[in-house]
């Protein structure tokens, strides 16, 4: 026997006035698959909720079945605008949890693809940002060195954007002449390439009205909303990991963290173009002194794939074995957890380990920044109009394959 | 007879107008891609100059898909009012002495009534597609049309106090045909006023909100697709084409030029125009997009108070000089 109960759903007063509106996930102006749900008025957002979850692949799951060394890969596809970053992310962390000592030429170069890939992430959202705001012209004009950069990740590691260039104990190819011949090239050409954009919308008055005093936010509340990277630095904040808790060689490195003072979008714009640029002065004092020597460390070998010279191992055996085979041999630092974090172009990047002992993590957890910024979302869309909030969603620089994981 | 000839006459005028729309939009793809350090159209002919054929062929040959919960018959119908009220404009437009359709007194006010009348055609698309980002376009344009409508009108008002008369023909020859004749000259603000209503009429970059990409998906266009959604296509472009020979016959003298072409009197009236149609193409590859509510502002708090000025000036100077 079952009793029948109505149940009352309350609505709010005022809820048939709203026009609902789902903007994504398929929307050109959403950098990948982020649905906003959003209940307006007239043109204004009264509630706005974004919703995540559509490029879900359970890579942090996934990352308990694989050996520390095969998960490198997977590192690629969470922001898949700069995997370089990720991929030194990921193996400053296995490094310090499995005490592996990184050979000074391959901290090097993890500085200098770190930055290039931090160039060519922010010339992406510059492009893309651009172009939610409607200016055409200043997308394609950052596209034009970004292909150079890419280019040049191809020639490195054989990929453009999936690139799995690290790996544990150093990095996987040395550098040619060629790529620092031609890396040297665009360092010396690059910063007329930014005037160049910065030319193109920097004191154009539409642009001015459409980022100046949007999506504005206090240092403290930026705070709250967990915001890093030149989103925080944006209101204001100086935190950057390079900076302050440095990795790889940045502590060898000079360079200065723009901050911004209003904390809106045009102060977030003038942050990440004010890091082009330091980036580039940072990839100008890489080519300058890098130093020679091996790119793998000497205490590592057995986690490189393939098989350095003079370093006969078994061909055969799988990476996993011979990880497992040195965690035995050390026999410390097999068991515990870490968080150690590195910034990536859209800000802090963090990996937690909880490692059994076992040569796979037991728990992986990644602190990534797109989805902190993501919930930002919901408090900065309040009250704006609809073309504001997309202004909002590009200046939080914002990718959704890191977001989802 | 008579009958007979008007409609080859009409025939001939949409043929080679229909050709232009055609190319213009090569026009424009050619122009931003150089812009743009890219090439634009290069495979299909030389230099892709059978793009514009090639995409012609493709929407007519494509599936005209009608939405379900759409309302059918204003669906169907809303392109055929852009397009057929821009069309209709042309008729009054005098291409070179004596090459007009239909020579009426009230030129200016004709063209005036049609293209309001084209918003029509974009506020039921907006409203029969039955979407949601439709109809925030259709909403837009109605609002834009309103606030821009009105500056566009009386920025020519000076031109017709000046010439005294509604009719094109009238208002090119009372210009005369010397360079500084030209009412640009005298109607400065009036022609600043004009163009960048102009801009915002024909719903083009930085006014381009009703079909705003980044935000709206495509706007009112969003659920058409084949032949449908190339005749509102045609219709922006024939509107580009209708406005920018309003600005030529009011402000730049119309076919007058600095000496007579032979056999082909429009020379300058279409040199002239496709002047226009590169300064809309320019602005295109170079301004980012206005707001909502900064469009309206900029309409009624600048636009308007600007173009009562250039009356009130006109009027006094025409008090002071008689």
């Amino acid at each position: 026997m079952t009793e029948t109960k109505t149940v009352d759903i309350p609505v709010q007063n005022g809820d048939e006035d709203r026009y609902q509106l789902k903007l994504g996930p398929q929307h050109p102006a959403t950098h990948g698959v982020l649905r906003v749900d959003l209940d307006l008025d007239g043109e204004t957002i009264v509630e706005c909720d974004p919703k995540v979850g559509y490029l879900h692949r359970g890579f942090e799951k996934l990352a308990e079945h694989r050996t520390f060394a095969q998960n490198i890969v997977l590192t690629d596809r969470l922001d898949y605008i700069a995997a370089m970053s990720n991929n030194v992310g990921y193996c400053e962390a296995v490094e310090k949890l499995l005490a592996i000592e990184v050979p000074e030429r391959a901290k090097f170069l993890r500085v200098m693809v770190c930055e290039m890939s931090r160039i060519s992430s922010h010339l992406l959202w510059l492009a893309t940002h651009a172009l939610d705001i409607g200016a055409m012209t200043v997308f394609l004009y950052c596209f034009r060195e970004r292909e150079v950069l890419l280019e040049l990740f191809a020639e490195l590691c054989g990929a453009r954007l999936t690139t799995t260039y690290t790996r544990l104990g150093g990095v996987r190819q040395d550098v040619t002449h060629s790529i620092m011949a031609k890396l040297d090239q665009f360092v010396e050409k690059f910063p007329s390439c930014i005037e160049e954009y910065e030319t193109m919308i920097d004191t154009n008055r539409i642009w001015l009205k459409r980022t100046i005093g949007i999506g504005q936010l206090s240092a403290e509340k930026a705070v709250d909303l967990c915001l890093t990277g030149a989103s925080l630095r944006g209101s204001g904040v100086d935190y950057d990991v390079r900076k302050h808790m440095p990795y790889a060689a940045y502590d060898k490195m000079e360079f200065e963290v723009p901050v911004g003072e209003t904390g809106d979008t045009y102060a977030r714009y003038r942050c990440r173009m004010e890091e082009l640029r330091q980036s580039n002065y940072i990839l100008r004092q890489c080519i300058d002194m890098m130093p020679p020597g091996p790119i793998v460390g000497n205490d590592a070998p057995d986690l490189v794939m393939p098989i350095k010279p003079g370093k006969q191992l078994e061909v055969d055996v799988h990476a996993g074995n011979a990880l497992f085979n040195l965690i035995e041999d050390r026999n410390v630092f097999m068991e515990g957890d870490i968080y150690v974090a590195t910034e990536v172009p859209k800000g802090e990047l963090g990996f937690y380990f909880i490692s059994d002992g076992l040569g796979r993590p037991y728990r992986m957890h990644i602190r990534s920044p797109s989805f902190l910024h993501i919930g930002a979302l919901g408090t900065m869309g309040k009250g704006v109009m609809v073309a504001d909030l997309i202004a909002i969603i590009g200046t939080l620089d914002v990718v959704l394959g890191e977001c989802d994981r | 007879m008579q009958i007979l000839t008007i409609v080859l006459q009409i025939a001939i005028l949409l043929a080679i107008v229909l050709l232009h729309v055609a190319y213009a939009t090569y026009f424009e793809r050619k122009i931003i891609g150089h812009m743009q350090v890219r090439l634009g159209p290069m495979m299909v002919g030389y230099h892709g100059l059978l793009q514009p054929i090639a995409d012609g062929i493709k929407s007519f040959f494509k599936e005209d898909i009608v939405p379900e919960q759409a309302d059918r018959p204003l669906f169907l119908f809303a392109p055929v009012i852009c397009l057929v009220t821009m069309l209709t404009s042309l008729a009054v437009i005098p291409f070179a002495k004596g090459w007009v359709l239909a020579d009426i007194n009230i030129g200016l006010l004709f063209i005036f009534a049609m293209s309001s009348l084209a918003s029509y055609g974009v506020i039921l698309a907006g409203w029969a597609s039955n979407s949601k980002y439709t109809f925030l376009g259709g909403l837009r344009s109605m609002a834009q049309v309103i606030s821009y409508e009105l500056p566009l009108g009386l920025s020519l008002v000076g031109v017709m106090m000046l010439s005294g008369s509604l009719n094109l023909t009238t208002i090119v020859d009372s210009q005369g045909s010397s360079f500084s004749s030209m009412y640009l000259f005298p109607q400065l603000i009036g022609f600043f006023v004009f163009f960048v209503a102009m801009l915002a009429e024909t719903n083009r970059v930085p006014f381009d909100l009703p079909e705003a990409e980044t935000e709206l998906v495509s706007g009112y266009i969003t659920e058409y697709s084949g032949m449908r959604y190339a005749l509102f296509f045609m219709a922006e472009y024939i509107g580009m084409m209708v406005m920018s020979s309003i600005g030529t016959i009011c402000f730049l003298g119309g076919w007058n030029g600095p000496f007579e072409v032979p056999f082909f009197p429009p020379f300058w009236f279409i040199l002239k125009v496709y002047g226009f149609l590169f300064l809309f193409i320019w602005i295109r590859a170079t301004l980012p997009r206005y707001r909502y509510d900064q469009l309206m502002a900029l309409g009624w708090k600048l636009l308007l108070p600007l173009a009562l000025l250039n009356i009130f000036l006109t009027g006094l100077f025409k008090i002071l000089v008689h």
